[in-house]
């Protein structure tokens, strides 16, 4: 999120879609509710009829799959109408840039497109600079090269007729909800983008992210209270296990993996760190070798960074290392061992047929856990042959989240300090100590008998214990990280010389040259002289209470910052937009209120002043984002699976980078009569995930007792299916039998002049447990994926339903 | 003092149940042995096992489509005609308690038939544990609320459907919601606030959610001679309060 939870309050106009909170994340509902109570509007955006529409001041169906057609209707229709907040437009955004004369968008394709590899030569994206390198504006937004011209023409194809034809939403709900939600566009009002897994599980997931980003740019929404893109987290901590590098493009902290092609650390600053000639511009990025350096450093102290950075694994150059590759290798026997850590993939994981197949191919597999799963027992589920898998599979019991200590970091970035509730049940630990003692016990392994590559290992700092017991305060302190060598800087007017082992306070003060070390520079802050994830302080000043700020509780990355990009909510004299529900405001030389992002001064200070979009190289908000794998502006493509074979804005089917595995193109459902139905997966209030706890909740199974695909009356009559009974719902990768649910709240759409039925399902079952309560949604799935995060496409597919 | 009472805003109902498990973990009750039937809705209805179920109905009003939760229990009765049944049977098999105003069920109520206590109840909320025959329902948490806690289900209720405190309090939040939520939705009412303790906003008329959302609106039920005599005892009863 760049705003957070309580900041939902604020909004004028709460826009949710690919997401259903009421139903999953129920707790943010009260703000939601909150929010209409004084006077913001809701709309709700979905295939389907769900508890939140219920709620909804303004509803409107879409096709699973066609929400850039929804969004880039809403873009025309802001730029036919001239709706956008003018002043914000030109001075945060790069809708002033011009770009390069070579970039071209010509029938779905954008220049440099090279049809073998599948993907882009970006060069003609750039912009253009001037003779000292910064890039050249028109502020009169008038150039036809200007991002805001291209964008202009672009999204003139997606008009209202278009957008509704493909997407099947009614012409008049289109208006209503771009009427609606585009009133934000006034300076004293914000709207909120709410979403979750239905905008991202799409071959274009990064792209419907990056159309809503645009809508908010343009409408000056983002940087205020009640704005901002807000993703809902699915799980507790996801956002923090995000942070600390869980993915395999990043290390902790959002630096990228360094790859073969980066042998040194050198090379890798050379490559990573981005450079800016214009020194209105605070390039953040333009620090990253102090954050790679103090991270190094927190995992060798003791050695020199290049050594360090020697030691640090590199990804093959341009290889996709991502979820579903990892298992289309794993299938080949690319690799023996497999950990499966707090993860049920043979039912979380698109395709699973192919993912359960793919760990027979293993020699071993360790699970942690605090249930058996689909994973752990894969080797006796259905269609297995126990006697011929030679995976040897270990399972170590876990405790669960309240029974340990540490902190978790929600969807708005807060870093939760929790303690410790009941002891660990019997035998079962913490994940910490399972890792310390695994660790302890492989590094012994090295020291006796050397293997290979042992000094990564053996060097590795593994201070993390106390008494040889995992110690998150510790973890949480090299997190923050601390002086190795004594070192004196300047903070604020005055030197102050740090001792070794003195807390880094912030990441200003992360160093290049080896003298600081931290974990992740994004969590420099959170574990000074005190624990200040731990903190639970209400105080607040009165311009704070305004918005429900609230800085002393817990703790917020980056630096406590609780809005994103603010500088973008105050004038060029640092002037509130909103002096209501004010963020950040100069007064007598300073800033008051949230964080601001960074300390410098208004914009309208030539020479201290800095752009607002600090994480950005040119200081300015992405309209046009050079930087993604398929393309700068959101195109409209059809998902892999889908129920037409042309659509009206180009003859490019799909999105033509999208992931995809050799040997299973076959097996995707296009206008295939076999398969004539689309279908979405989704959770439901009282499961979570693939029910590895709440399946054997009783009371969460007896409110939602078994699998079941929602269809609409229509789709019911045509194949003589009655509510509550058994149905197989099926497609070439798998089937599954599942109970009907009837309902008006899921209506045929009209696509391209044909009547286009979707089902949806929910992926929180098993074969385990309950023996009655049906298989995984992800049997149906395809493994294609999203060409910048390769997340599968599990929203929108092909299946056929039928009779039992 | 007039005692406890809920206000229950269906206006910010989201139908996330966690009142209906909240109850069922508070009291410790066994999970019932379901199976999807075609509906959201489960278990299917209340039961001795189940004291607090959300009901779910789609229903098109007005031409508009809607997808209405009612979050049921028993509504506690100023004057609990379920009770003066139970009177005149077996005496503290029902109780009223004084300082709240819940009415209780207690192990007694195994000598009482429910085919005569559940007719009586304008809301049809009591059940029968089949083995035991002792009759159950939702105690206002007395439990708790005595030891100067919330009943379980207002506790975890995250939008603020579910409210509870003395009654006067409740009635006056009730009246000035209901003025709220006129201006969106004219057809909104309250349902039976002056003889219930747990007041439910209904932005529809009752009969839209479910069919006993007020004691009016219940389609007539055959009735035992004690719950005749129980129901017309009733204004009488009011009179004497």
């Amino acid at each position: 999120m760049t705003n957070h939870w309580i900041d939902i309050v604020n909004s004028d106009c709460i826009f949710i879609i690919g997401s259903n909170p009421a139903e999953n994340h129920p707790v943010s509902f009260k703000w939601v509710m909150r929010a209409k109570e004084k006077g913001g509007k809701v709309i709700h955006v979905d295939p389907r009829f769900t508890r939140t529409s219920q709620h909804a001041d303004v509803f409107a169906r879409l096709r699973s799959g066609s929400d850039i057609a929804f969004f880039g209707g809403m873009i025309n229709y802001i730029l036919k109408n001239n709706l956008i907040f003018k002043d914000y437009v030109v001075n945060y955004t790069n809708a002033a840039f011009i770009v390069s004369d070579k970039y071209e968008f010509k029938d779905g394709l954008f220049s440099g497109f090279n049809a073998e590899k599948r993907s882009y030569d970006k060069s003609s994206w750039a912009f253009v600079k001037d003779d000292k390198g910064i890039p050249k504006k028109d502020p009169t937004l008038a150039n036809p090269r200007c991002v805001y011209q291209i964008m202009k023409k672009h999204y003139e194809r997606y008009d209202l007729k278009t957008v509704s034809k493909i997407a099947g939403t009614p012409e008049k709900d289109l208006v209503e909800v771009y009427k609606t939600y585009t009133e934000t566009g006034k300076p004293e009002k914000s709207g909120t983008m709410l979403y979750a897994m239905g905008q991202t599980q799409h071959t274009v997931g990064v792209q419907n992210i990056r159309a809503m980003s645009i809508i908010q740019l343009l409408l000056g929404n983002i940087g205020v209270a009640g704005g901002g893109i807000n993703a809902l987290r699915g799980e507790a901590n996801v956002q923090g296990s995000t942070d600390q590098g869980l993915l395999f493009h990043i290390l902790p902290g959002y630096l990228p993996t360094p790859t073969a092609a980066m042998p040194t650390l050198a090379d890798y600053n050379a490559k990573n760190t981005p450079k800016s000639s214009d020194p209105m511009s605070a390039n953040w990025w333009g620090n990253r070798p102090k954050y790679v350096a103090s991270l190094l450093k927190a995992m060798y102290p003791k050695q020199d960074l290049e050594t360090a950075y020697s030691w640090l694994p590199k990804l093959e150059p341009g290889k996709d290392q991502s979820w579903l590759s990892l298992f289309d290798a794993m299938l080949k026997g690319a690799f023996k061992g497999f950990f499966a850590w707090g993860q049920n993939p043979a039912a979380s994981t698109a395709n699973s047929n192919k993912t359960r197949e793919a760990m027979s191919k293993l020699d071993w597999m360790v699970t942690v856990n605090i249930f058996d799963t689909e994973t752990g027992s894969f080797w006796r589920g259905p269609g297995m042959d126990p006697k011929k898998i030679k995976t040897e599979v270990f399972f170590l019991p876990c405790c669960v989240s309240i029974e340990k200590e540490g902190s978790i970091s929600n969807s708005g970035r807060w870093m939760q300090w929790r303690y410790g509730g009941p002891k660990p049940l019997g035998e079962t630990k913490p994940d910490g100590d399972i890792i310390y003692e695994l660790f302890e016990k492989i590094r012994e392994l090295y020291q006796k008998e050397g293997g290979a590559f042992p000094d990564p290992i053996l060097n590795l700092n593994w201070d993390v214990a106390t008494n040889h017991v995992f110690d998150p305060h510790k973890v949480a302190k090299l997190i923050n990280g601390y002086f190795l060598t004594e070192k004196t800087l300047k903070v604020g007017d005055a030197d102050k010389t740090f001792k070794p082992g003195d807390p880094v306070p912030a990441f200003a003060m992360l160093q290049a040259d080896g003298s600081t070390c931290s974990g992740n520079w994004i969590y420099c802050a959170s574990y000074t002289d005190k624990n200040m994830a731990a903190r639970r302080d209400k105080t607040q000043t009165e311009m704070q209470a305004k918005i429900g700020l609230f800085p002393g509780w817990t703790w917020a990355w980056p630096v406590n910052r609780r809005v994103l990009y603010n500088r973008a909510s105050v004038d060029m004299n640092g002037k509130p937009y909103q002096p209501e529900k004010a963020v950040i405001a100069w007064q007598d030389g300073k800033w008051v209120g949230d964080v601001p992002d960074g300390p410098w001064p208004p914009m309208a200070d030539k020479e201290k002043g800095r752009y607002p979009f600090i994480m950005t190289t040119e200081g300015f908000g992405q309209i046009f984002g050079p930087g993604r794998n398929d393309g700068p502006l959101p195109e409209f493509y059809e998902p892999l699976e889908c129920p037409v074979n042309e659509h009206p804005f180009s003859k490019q089917l799909h999105n033509p980078t999208a992931l995809i595995f050799a040997g299973e193109a076959e097996k995707r459902a296009v206008c295939d009569p076999r398969y004539p139905f689309i279908c979405s997966t989704y959770r439901v209030t009282e499961h979570w995930q693939t029910g590895v706890m709440t399946r054997w909740t009783p009371w969460l199974l007896e409110a939602e007792p078994q699998m079941f695909v929602e269809m609409s009356p229509e789709l019911a009559e045509m194949r003589g299916i009655k509510g509550g009974e058994k149905v197989i719902v099926e497609n070439m990768r798998g089937q599954l039998w599942a109970k009907a649910i009837i309902s008006e709240r899921i209506k045929p759409f009209t696509v391209m002049g044909e009547t286009v039925h979707q089902v949806g399902i929910p992926w929180h079952y098993g074969w385990v447990y309950p023996k009655d309560g049906g298989e995984s949604a992800n049997l149906l799935t395809p493994s294609v994926g999203d060409p910048n995060t390769g997340i599968p496409e599990t929203k929108a597919f092909m299946v056929n339903v039928r009779k039992a | 003092m007039n005692g406890k009472s809920f206000f229950i805003d269906l206006s910010k109902c989201t139908a996330c149940r966690g009142c209906q498990v909240a109850c069922k973990q508070w009291k410790n009750k066994p999970a019932e042995k379901t199976e999807n039937t075609g509906s959201h809705q489960n278990p299917p209805d209340l039961s001795w096992m189940t004291l607090k179920l959300v009901r779910f109905t789609e229903k098109t009003i007005d031409g508009k489509f809607n997808w209405l939760f009612f979050p049921d229990q028993c509504r506690h009765c100023v004057d609990a005609p379920c009770k003066m049944v139970a009177d005149s049977e077996v005496e503290g098999a029902i109780l009223q308690d004084e300082a709240t105003g819940a009415v209780i069920f207690t192990d007694k109520t195994k000598d009482i038939s429910i085919d005569n206590v559940r007719p009586a109840c304008p809301y049809d909320i009591p059940r029968v544990n089949p083995e035991t025959k002792v009759m159950f329902k939702c105690d206002m948490c007395i439990d708790r609320v005595q030891a100067g806690l919330l009943p379980a289900c207002v506790q975890t209720c995250p939008t603020g459907t579910m409210n509870f405190g003395d009654r006067d309090e409740m009635l006056a939040l009730a009246e000035k919601r209901l003025a709220e939520v006129k201006k969106r939705y004219p057809q909104a009412i309250l349902a039976d606030p002056k003889d219930v303790r747990v007041i439910f906003l209904c932005l529809f008329p009752g009969d839209n959610y479910y069919k006993y959302v007020t004691a009016e609106a219940g389609a007539p039920r055959t009735m035992t001679r004690q719950a005749m005599l129980a129901r017309l005892t009733r204004p009488f009863a009011r009179i004497l309060s």
